[in-house]
């Protein structure tokens, strides 16, 4: 039970070429700038792109393999798409849009809007059965199409930037009944995302997919620790840490305090990028940022003019200072630092 | 605002430019003539029509060659119009009591009807009773057209019933319909068989059913150019606009 | 100059010099039925309508025109479909090809029919030959002709439609199981539906209205294929006052038709397809 993946294609002034695979259980983040191909890798995988070279297997059923004239068409494979945007059929109500699928696959009428009001019900939409898509909003649109792909019972999940389509307010909260309802799915996930924090919230490995070229895979927090490229390092490399807030501090599960800027309360994730963090040798000097954490360079990493710095303690950080300030200040592993990130520099949001 | 003036003064220009456009191709000139004619008399009037250019250099001759009906039909609702010459009496009299024809009629020329059949008559046609088989596809004019009521007093003659497969609007398109293969057969005047030359064959209709066209033609009430109107007139009656007339089969007064 | 302060009123919608050719406009289209009406001869108004050469002609018309109309459908939609969706070489000619009817001279129209399907025809020449079928003086022929001019209105309505539909409803209801045909039927279909009443009305207007290709390739034979124009443009040589009636008749139909339509389809066409933000 696993999708088996190998793309080549060439499509305008993309070059595809991907390999990759994921299980049951896991949900797969296919993490990239735009252009980079990971929606067209999406398309491949339901069947709305056919592949130049290379074969894809769902559940070992080859789906798409131009060596020997496979092509499954979308209708045919055991695959589940949610759009960007969502694209609900407006001229069907919203029961009508989530039995569609079934309805499409030769269930009665009956059966099929029983079974989509069941799903309706699990995501908490029944009362909006009757009404059109275009009264919805864009969470409500979000689970309706989330429905609507689940319906039909697929062995794969695609979601195609799931969260782009909405508001940073509502962001949040939709990603996290995302991550529930993904959790509740027993088949194979995969979500295309440009947002790292999605990437966190929803995903257990990540796939970075650069200009066709799959340029890092592993666990976020792998990947946020060793990013391979100077892209992979601003979009992922950050700081990401959780705890709750209270009186304007944040305090880890570790016990470890961030003094925060922003008004947030209660479960929060807050966001410290690597080029924010001081690093200093001993004590630092009395300065004006409000939070400082002692630790100890485990790793350093060198990516052209700037250094990365690994630093464990009572706040694990990754920092990154230039290579020349790096070379100056002598750092090297095993010394003991202060690292301090200014309070308006630490970006949180509500989780 | 300058622009949107400018944009209706253009729009304005064209419009009367296309306007004036029209009348000045109309008259142009004080000795132009304009003649409607029955569409039987096609190929006749136009050479008539060169040579009387010839003959009165500043005169120009403009035609307007349709069914004789149709004619009427313009020349009711006001075309503008010197001569009209018709394919019967019964539409030259529309007119006349209508009170839009100058002076009295006069015949200028006369007319038989032939069938009309393609080259080397395949079909076989010897007489009009030939036309009421039921595989023929035989065409004629419309009753309300000259040549479509000559047909009618024809069939009416020889006593047989035809059912034409369309009533066609004008002779010439009866003819057209032959000469393409559409039709087998079609009533039209021996002038149109004579113009039709190699593209047609005619069968000649006897004497005792076929009917003698008398075609009229006269000044209108409202001629533009009444002068010029007469001297056309004249010269269809004279020497040579007769030798033409004969010259495309049409028969003396 | 300076510039008139814009009116509050709801009525100032549009500036006075527009508003003028706007009324020079409207003034141009109502103008020729107000002269119809005003000559309409309603004392014999009745004798006319029931005359049983005008029924004939208006069954005639009605029933060529909606034959017309539905061919037009059948053929029309597929090919509205190629044209918007599938990109060969070629394509341009090809749509200018099928739209040339449009620009075309009716008669001309029905000259070229002759030459392609006539008795004597590139095509025609077989169709008598092998199966004994003839076009022309047929109401066959008619249907023929009226679907030859009316057909391009319906593909270039359809067409443009299909071109603004999201490519992604037709995708979206791929992926949930639904093959071609049922993606054509539940999604499609609905989408364009405004547009394709649209096509079809104006397709069945043009073919109601069609005269010269109809004249040129059918003929012109009572019942058979004397459709309801060519009775006017004949009863308009003998007897104006029944060419009137018939006129009106015709304007009558055509008009309760737009009429009833108007709403449905003047507000959707146009609008893209509505995708939930």
């Amino acid at each position: 039970m696993t999708l088996d993946v190998r793309i080549g294609l060439r499509l305008g002034s993309l070059d595809l070429r991907v390999e990759l695979t994921a299980h049951p259980g896991e949900v797969v983040a296919l993490l990239g700038p735009n252009g980079a191909g990971k929606s067209t890798v999406l398309r491949c995988l339901g069947g709305l792109a056919p592949i130049d070279d290379g074969r894809i297997a769902i559940d070992d059923v080859v789906v798409d393999d131009p060596a020997d004239g496979t092509f499954v068409e979308p209708e045919d494979r055991p695959v589940g798409f949610v759009f960007q945007d969502y694209v609900l059929f407006d001229h069907l109500t919203v029961l009508e849009n989530v039995a569609y699928g079934m309805r499409a696959r030769g269930v009665a009428k009956g059966d099929s809007r029983r079974r989509a009001r069941e799903w309706l019900e699990r995501f908490d939409l029944a009362d909006y059965s009757m009404q059109r898509p275009g009264v919805l909003s864009g969470g409500q649109a979000q689970r309706v199409a989330l429905a609507r792909a689940l319906a039909t019972n697929p062995r794969l999940l695609l979601l195609d930037e799931p969260l782009a389509a909405l508001d940073a307010g509502t962001r949040a909260v939709v990603r996290r009944d995302l991550r529930q309802h993904l959790a509740t799915f027993d088949g194979m996930r995969l979500v295309v995302t440009h947002d790292p924090i999605d990437a966190y919230a929803l995903a257990d490995r990540v796939v970075v997919l650069e200009a066709g070229r799959i340029v890092q895979t592993g666990t976020l927090a792998e990947v946020t620790a060793h990013p391979r490229t100077r892209y992979v390092a601003d979009l992922v490399g950050v700081n990401l840490v959780t705890g709750d807030v209270l009186d304007g501090v944040l305090t880890t599960s570790t016990g470890a305090r961030v003094v925060i800027a922003d008004a947030v309360d209660g479960p929060a994730l807050a966001t410290i990028r690597p080029h924010s963090v001081l690093v200093a040798r001993g004590s630092a000097a009395a300065s004006s940022a409000r939070n400082t954490w002692r630790g100890t360079i485990v790793d350093v990493d060198r990516l052209g003019e700037r250094v990365r710095l690994v630093i464990d303690g009572e706040l694990p950080l990754t920092a990154e200072i230039t290579a020349a300030a790096f070379d100056e200040l002598n750092f090297r592993p095993g010394d003991d630092v202060h690292a301090s990130v200014k309070a308006t520099d630490i970006e949180v949001a509500p989780t | 605002m300058r622009r949107c003036c400018l944009g209706v003064v253009a729009v304005l220009t064209v419009v009367t430019a296309c306007a004036s456009g029209e009348s000045s191709s109309r008259s142009g000139g004080d000795a132009d003539v304009t003649v409607f004619a029955a569409a039987s008399l096609t190929a006749a009037f136009t050479e008539l029509g060169e040579a009387f250019s010839a003959a009165n250099p500043d005169a120009e001759v403009t035609f307007n060659f349709a069914a004789s009906s149709e004619l009427v039909a313009q020349i009711n609702q006001g075309a503008p119009v010197d001569v009209f010459a018709s394919a019967d009496a019964t539409n030259m009299d529309k007119l006349f009591d209508a009170g839009l024809v100058a002076d009295d009629p006069v015949i200028f020329a006369t007319n038989v009807a032939e069938i009309i059949v393609e080259p080397g008559n395949p079909r076989g046609i010897t007489e009009v009773s030939d036309l009421a088989d039921g595989d023929l596809v035989v065409v004629q004019c419309a009753p309300e057209v000259p040549c479509g009521s000559y047909a009618e007093l024809i069939f009416a003659n020889a006593g047989v019933s035809v059912t034409p497969a369309s009533f066609e609007e004008n002779v010439k398109s009866v003819v057209t319909k032959v000469t393409l293969g559409e039709a087998d057969a079609g009533v039209v005047y021996r002038t149109d068989v004579l113009a039709a030359s190699d593209d047609a064959d005619g069968v000649v209709i006897a004497d005792d059913v076929n009917v003698v066209a008398k075609y009229p033609i006269a000044l209108t009430a409202n001629a533009a150019n009444p002068d010029g109107a007469q001297a056309f007139v004249d010269f269809v009656l004279g020497p040579s606009g007769q030798q033409v007339l004969a010259d495309f089969g049409f028969g003396s007064t | 100059m300076r510039k008139q302060r814009p009116q509050r009123s709801r009525r100032a919608a549009l500036p006075l010099p527009a508003l003028i050719l706007a009324g020079v406009a409207v003034a141009f289209f109502a103008l020729p039925l107000v002269g119809l009406l005003w000559r309409a001869p309603w004392s014999n108004a009745w004798t006319y309508l029931t005359d049983d050469a005008a029924l004939t002609a208006l069954r005639l018309s009605l029933v060529t025109s909606l034959c017309a109309t539905a061919i037009s459908i059948v053929f029309g939609v597929p090919l509205a479909w190629l044209l918007a969706r599938v990109a060969f070489p070629g394509r341009g000619a090809v749509r200018a090809l099928c739209l040339l009817s449009m620009v075309l001279p009716p008669v001309v129209g029905g000259v070229a029919l002759f030459f392609a399907l006539g008795r004597r025809g590139l095509v025609g020449q077989y169709l008598d030959e092998w199966f004994g079928i003839t076009l022309p003086f047929t109401t066959a022929g008619v249907v023929v002709a009226q679907t030859f001019v009316a057909m391009p209105f319906l593909v270039v309505t359809v067409e443009a439609a299909l071109r603004q539909l999201d490519p992604r409803l037709e995708e979206a209801s791929r992926t949930l199981g639904a093959s071609r045909w049922y993606t054509f039927r539940r999604v499609t279909l609905p989408a364009i539906r405004p547009a394709l009443t649209a096509g079809a009305v104006l397709a069945w207007a043009r073919a109601l209205g069609e005269f010269g290709a109809t004249i040129t390739f059918a003929g012109n034979f009572p019942g058979t294929t004397q459709t309801m124009p060519l009775a006017v443009y004949l009863s308009l040589e003998t007897n104006p006052e029944e060419a009137i009636v018939l006129a009106l008749v015709m304007i009558a139909i055509s008009f309760a038709v737009l009429v009833g339509l108007r709403d449905r389809w003047f507000g959707s066409i146009g609008r893209p397809q509505q995708v939930v933000a």
